[in-house]
């Protein structure tokens, strides 16, 4: 099933990535079956603008944020303040949890591009495009 | 057999159980990559074998996340 993510949503990531940018920016896209709901926005703790990470004291966190809410963690997001919206090597090689899609979402030349990536011991299996 | 919750969900297990065989059981591929709480108390790597599970007891996984892009694969 196709996850969907609403126009306000995707704003707002883009509004975050600029904010952060040149570092990259990350978050947790939150919903309910294959909506989202809700951006939830984690630390990128490496502060880079070639790599993220997030530091897992964080994640718990936002995983007993989603369920106080009754959401479900659908999605990690991060940005590409300078290069496209496919994963690089480092993202299929970091990408172990079968249980989520990988949104990415690219600023480069100034016009925002957001894919998201099913990915399965380190190879895209599906492509969804949002923007 | 125990009930116990993993990432919320309600699992029948045998005990005795402990972190490390749970982990194994859930079919993660790369037990390296995950961090793992009990009862929302972080459990350190080298206690996996020897933090016995009971019932009732909620263990949380997660995977470490993380990422780069393609200007650092370039450099």
């Amino acid at each position: 099933m196709r996850m969907i993510i609403p126009q306000n949503i995707i704003k707002e990531l883009i509004e975050q990535a600029r904010k952060e940018a040149p570092n990259e920016s990350c978050g947790y896209l939150l919903g309910t079956d294959d909506e989202v709901i809700e951006n939830y926005w984690m630390e990128n703790i490496d502060h880079s603008p070639e790599h993220f990470s997030f530091a897992p004291k964080d994640q718990f966190a936002a995983l007993k944020y989603a369920r106080s809410k009754n959401l479900k963690i659908l999605a990690n997001w991060h940005s590409h303040p300078a290069s496209p919206s496919r994963p690089s090597q480092e993202d299929l090689r970091l990408a172990n949890d079968p249980t989520i899609r990988y949104a990415i979402l690219s600023l480069l030349d100034g016009e925002p591009k957001l894919n998201s990536f099913k990915i399965l011991n380190g190879e895209v299996v599906g492509k969804e495009i949002h923007l | 057999m125990a009930k116990i919750y993993v990432n919320g969900d309600v699992q029948e297990v045998n005990l005795p159980l402990n972190v490390s065989e749970l982990i194994k059981q859930q079919d993660v591929q790369q037990p390296e990559m995950v961090s793992v709480q009990v009862n929302e108390e972080f459990a350190e790597r080298e206690d996996w074998e020897s933090i016995q599970l009971k019932e009732d007891d909620k263990v949380d996984f997660l995977y470490f996340m993380g990422g780069g892009s393609e200007l650092r694969i370039k450099s």
